[in-house]
């Protein structure tokens, strides 16, 4: 597989009136072309600063790389200056963000925000931009797309809006689109819709996709493989049948458990208790530690790293090393562990 | 940091022992809570600008009082052959400025001793030999003195007006602002002219002058406001739990809309100390011998030339009390608007 | 947005004829009216007086005649100063000077006010942006009489740059005119534009920009700038009020033939027909000007001109 983008040891500090703001601890992943990577975790844990300190989108003057480097096509994304970034976004790497309401210039038409990119990052001339606007707005499923040129984002609904900005992304033909939780402000149904093209897309351009999101409904529906953050950093990677059926870090048990499903008959609703840890001053052991019955003794005094489970699988977890008991998972994560091949609890079939 | 390592590290015993933690731990709340009006004063500190404006403000008012009173003139006594004096302050004077210098013919002369003046006129006198330094502090004490009831009165018929308004709704709520819209419609100039002109001119005829349609800024702006919380969840969920109207105006409404009225009402002063110096010194103010920070200027204006610190004075004056409440109304406004949080 | 216009005029016409009546409840009763006090006139002018306005008539038909008249600009006639002309013409007369002063203060404040509002929300907590705040607060607070005083001290008297007090048809008179006109203006202007630009800058579609590709300069001005610029339109309204009060100082200070000249002198001399005549004329003046700010507002915000507003 070939690897588009690699994140190693990254470290993001903001420079705050409070104090020092540790966003991102050490997050280490990489992408490899054309698949689905989704990053899952809680708000604030994370996940939305990793990406856009990847399109250096966030303000320079109080968000700091402390350390680690954002290697894309032989170069590092941290050390270049804004000039030059310029160039990368929306031309190699494209964002969508999370409100359609919110993300489209209300006093612009849309044909001119759709050439935008086109004409900046190419060399064609206005009418041919336009034309391939019109290909663009087609592609995404917008029908009569020549009129809706002229139109303003305030006379679209949210999901039109939505295709459009997707749209936006797509035009220079990025080698990676981030989508910051693109249907969480959508209605469902309108979701499923939003996805599904987002799938076809990428077998159309064959981009490779960083899907940020809170849902587990989603992963299970567009990734291939799963990135789980927590506390600024990910605590398990690895494909999305293994993260889904199994699990290794506390974290994970927590918010699959937390997923209500037709299977859990008896069992209460798990709810993860207590809150994310304060970043101003994270805790120098495991994060999550604070949260879970899985508690150990060296959770409290150092950082766990990572173990690997398989090739493609690995969790940031003491309850992986060799000397660590072995602890029973929430009752639904064993019934999911019965369906994996390798897991402790397999039964045989198939996932 | 985490890294993928091949190594497994070694660890002492006993380190992976279970231990039960107390989740409640976790949701400590890590800073003091903090009510909104702390939270407002902590901002309204931290704003270098509005903190010295309070001050600077605090001064002027205390000389207000204590200007005419420390003073050996009474403001309004004329000593004739005292006329047009520049200041002259006794330690200053050293420094070269302040020091009884004007020009009388072009040339630079100590008028002080030219007159035979032995008595020290801090911020000198005017055409009619009248200490200016009384003058300009009894000056101040009715300017302000108008503004505050002007503001004061606005504040009350625009609250009880807007808040009815707002809160009622429906056909009540049309009515009054159909009202409210052909009022804002008169410019206010217009409508403080012609009163100005059934009245006679004194500080009655001001104060009524600028309330008359000065309230319908504040009762917009706290419409606004209860329209605007009313209908929020906290005050269904009050309202669910049993709070009666009162307790919900008093209790839910009220530090919302506070906010909103202490804002504007910092900016309805300096309005209303800029109106009475407009119309004073376009002759609707105050009449002679009647002193206030617009007639001041006016007379000032009139010796430009000659005696340019009898305009001086209370024209720094003026601009000092304007800008001082506008930084602190800007503070104030960033301070109780919890939206702009750091 | 016809139906909005339309409800706008109906309020206009309402507060206009609302002011009208009391203006003419004013002539009626103010001792120093010429109807009020016809007794007090000479013969002559009696007769002026008295063929003009109908004195003779009853009421209801006066206030008749004077709605009617003010309807086709008739503004009635001055006896003190001018001797039974039709203070319509005396004001139209007056008109060109006080419209170049407030125009070109208008101007000046406006467009620098946005130059300094920019550079002040695009450096923001510089030197820039915190010399661009003082600035506009000192504008916003120093009365445009203060203003025009020290004009005219320092430039006028003392380093001889301008004419003190002249008004030779040209530019060099209007000049520190419109100057101190301009100085609210420009304040308002920079305050809001720099709120204005700050808070755009914040929006998604920013970020969105900047995620496309969009460089510094590209984002301020093609993206940001519009829809910071279009909210300002509600303030030309206060600018406009402005204006117009400073004029009435600043025309007396500079001696300049205007109509704010002409109203206080009148105010001074008790010329009630002037009076009232010219307080008309202002509140047609800035009520239109609302309207259109109104209306204007409408035009250029694609989301009120288009599918109503509605998103």
């Amino acid at each position: 597989m070939e690897k588009i983008l690699q994140v190693k040891n990254l470290e993001l500090s903001f420079n705050t009136q409070g104090g020092e703001v540790k966003a991102i601890r050490g997050v280490n992943f990489d992408l490899n072309k054309g698949e689905t990577l989704a990053i899952v975790g809680e708000s604030g844990s994370g996940k939305s600063v990793t990406t856009k300190s990847i399109m250096r989108l966030l303000p320079e003057s109080s968000a700091e790389f402390k350390n680690g480097e954002i290697l894309f096509g032989g170069r590092d994304l941290t050390k270049l200056s804004d000039k030059e970034m310029q160039k990368i976004r929306g031309k190699e790497i494209s964002m969508i963000f999370q409100d359609p309401m919110t993300s489209l210039n209300p006093t612009m038409p849309i044909g001119r925000q759709l050439t935008e990119p086109l004409l900046k990052h190419q060399k064609i001339s206005k009418n041919e931009a336009k034309k391939v606007a019109i290909d663009l707005l087609r592609m995404v499923g917008m029908p009569k797309p020549e009129l809706r040129m002229k139109q303003y984002p305030h006379q679209f609904s949210g999901g039109q809006r939505q295709r459009i900005v997707i749209a936006i992304s797509l035009a220079c033909n990025p080698k990676i689109l981030i989508a910051d939780e693109p249907t969480t402000a959508l209605d469902v149904t309108i979701q499923a819709q939003i996805l599904e093209l987002m799938k076809d897309l990428q077998k159309k351009i064959d981009t490779s996709i960083i899907f940020i999101t809170h849902d587990l409904g989603v992963v299970a529906n567009v990734a291939d493989r799963v990135a789980v953050m927590y506390g600024g950093k990910i605590v398990e990677i690895g494909t999305v049948d293994e993260i889904f059926y199994n699990p290794q870090h506390p974290y994970t048990w927590g918010l699959l458990s937390s997923m209500p499903s037709l299977d859990t008959e008896d069992a209460k609703l798990y709810a993860i208790p207590g809150t994310p840890p304060d970043l101003l001053d994270p805790p120098k052991g495991d994060a999550f530690a604070l949260r879970s019955e899985y508690a150990l003794k060296i959770d409290m005094e150092q950082n766990p790293p990572f173990f690997k489970v398989s090739d493609t699988h690995s969790a940031a977890t003491w309850l992986l090393h060799p000397d660590a008991p072995q602890v029973e998972p929430p009752l639904t994560v064993i019934e999911r562990m019965k369906k994996f091949p390798g897991s402790r609890y397999y039964e045989g079939g198939a996932v | 940091m985490t890294q993928k390592i091949d190594k497994i590290p070694e660890l002492p015993k006993g380190s992976f022992e279970r231990i039960t933690l107390d989740a409640h731990q976790a949701e400590r709340i890590t800073k003091p809570s903090v009510s909104f009006w702390q939270d407002a004063w902590y901002r309204i500190r931290k704003n270098k600008g509005a903190l010295f404006s309070i001050v600077l403000f605090g001064l002027i008012v205390i000389m207000a009082f204590l200007g005419p009173v420390i003073s050996p003139y009474a403001p309004n006594a004329q000593t004739i052959t005292h006329a047009n004096l520049p200041p002259k302050i006794p330690v200053i004077e050293k420094l070269g400025i302040l020091d009884g210098v004007g020009t009388l013919g072009g040339k630079e002369v100590d008028l002080y001793e030219m007159k035979n003046v032995e008595v020290n006129y801090w911020f000198g006198t005017d055409g009619l030999g009248r200490d200016m330094f009384s003058r300009v502090w009894k000056g101040t004490q009715v300017s302000l003195f108008i503004a505050f009831v002007a503001a004061a009165i606005d504040m009350l018929i625009g609250v009880i007006y807007g808040g009815i308004s707002g809160y009622f709704g429906g056909r009540v709520d049309d009515f009054m602002q159909r009202v409210v819209e052909i009022l804002t419609g008169i410019p206010n100039l217009v409508v403080v002219i012609l009163f100005i002109l059934i009245m006679d001119p004194g500080i009655l005829a001001i104060i009524i002058a600028l309330t008359i349609t000065g309230w319908t800024g504040m009762s917009r702006v706290v419409r606004g406001q209860v329209l605007k919380y009313k209908s929020q969840e906290f005050v269904l969920a009050a309202r669910t739990l049993g709070a009666s109207d009162t307790r919900i105006i008093w209790k839910h409404l009220m530090p919302n809309v506070l906010g909103v009225i202490i804002i504007n009402t910092m900016f309805t002063i300096p309005s209303a100390i800029f109106f009475e110096a407009f119309l004073s010194f376009i002759g609707l103010g105050l009449q002679a011998p009647d002193a206030s920070l617009g007639t001041l200027i006016n007379d000032g204006y009139a010796l430009i030339q000659f005696a340019p610190h009898i305009l001086a004075f209370p024209a720094i004056l003026l601009s000092l009390i304007m800008i001082a409440f506008n930084l602190i109304g800007d503070g104030l406004r960033d301070a109780l608007d919890p939206k702009m949080k750091d | 947005m016809g139906k909005y216009i339309g409800k706008r005029l109906i309020y206009m016409v309402i507060t206009l004829a609302l002011i009208a009546t009391f203006t003419f409840f004013l002539m009626n009763v103010l001792p120093g009216s010429p109807i009020a006090s016809a007794d007090k006139l000479t013969p002559d002018q009696r007769a002026v007086v008295e063929a003009r306005y109908g004195l003779d008539k009853p009421l209801p038909v006066q206030y008749f005649d004077y709605m009617f008249g003010l309807v086709q600009g008739d503004l009635g006639i001055s006896i003190n100063q001018f001797k039974g002309a039709d203070v319509t013409d005396v004001i139209l007369s007056r008109m060109g000077p006080s419209a170049q002063i407030g125009f070109q203060g208008m101007l000046i404040g406006t467009v620098l006010g946005i130059l300094l509002g920019m550079v002040a929300a695009l450096r923001q907590n510089t030197w820039m942006d915190y010399t661009s705040t003082f600035i506009a607060i000192v504008g916003i607070s120093i009365p445009s009489f203060v203003f025009a005083s020290l004009l005219q001290y320092w430039f006028g008297l003392k380093w001889e740059l301008f004419p003190v007090a002249l008004w030779k048809d040209g530019f060099m008179s209007s000049v520190l005119p419109s100057i101190a006109l301009a100085m609210f203006p420009l304040a308002t202007a920079a305050r809001f534009i720099r709120t204005e630009m700050i808070e755009v800058l914040g929006s998604d579609y920013i970020t969105l920009a900047k995620a496309k590709g969009a460089s510094g300069s590209e984002i301020a001005f093609k993206h940001a700038f519009r829809n910071a610029l279009i909210p300002l339109i509600t303030v030309l309204g206060p600018m406009a009020v402005s204006i117009l009060t400073g004029s009435l100082v600043v025309e007396q200070i500079f001696a300049i033939p205007g109509i704010g000249e002409q109203f206080v002198k009148s105010i001074m001399v008790s010329d009630f027909s002037i009076i009232m005549g010219t307080t008309i004329f202002f509140s047609v003046f800035l009520i239109v000007i609302i309207l259109l700010v109104d209306i204007l507002y409408g035009v250029i915000d694609p989301r009120i001109r288009l599918s109503g507003g509605k998103s």
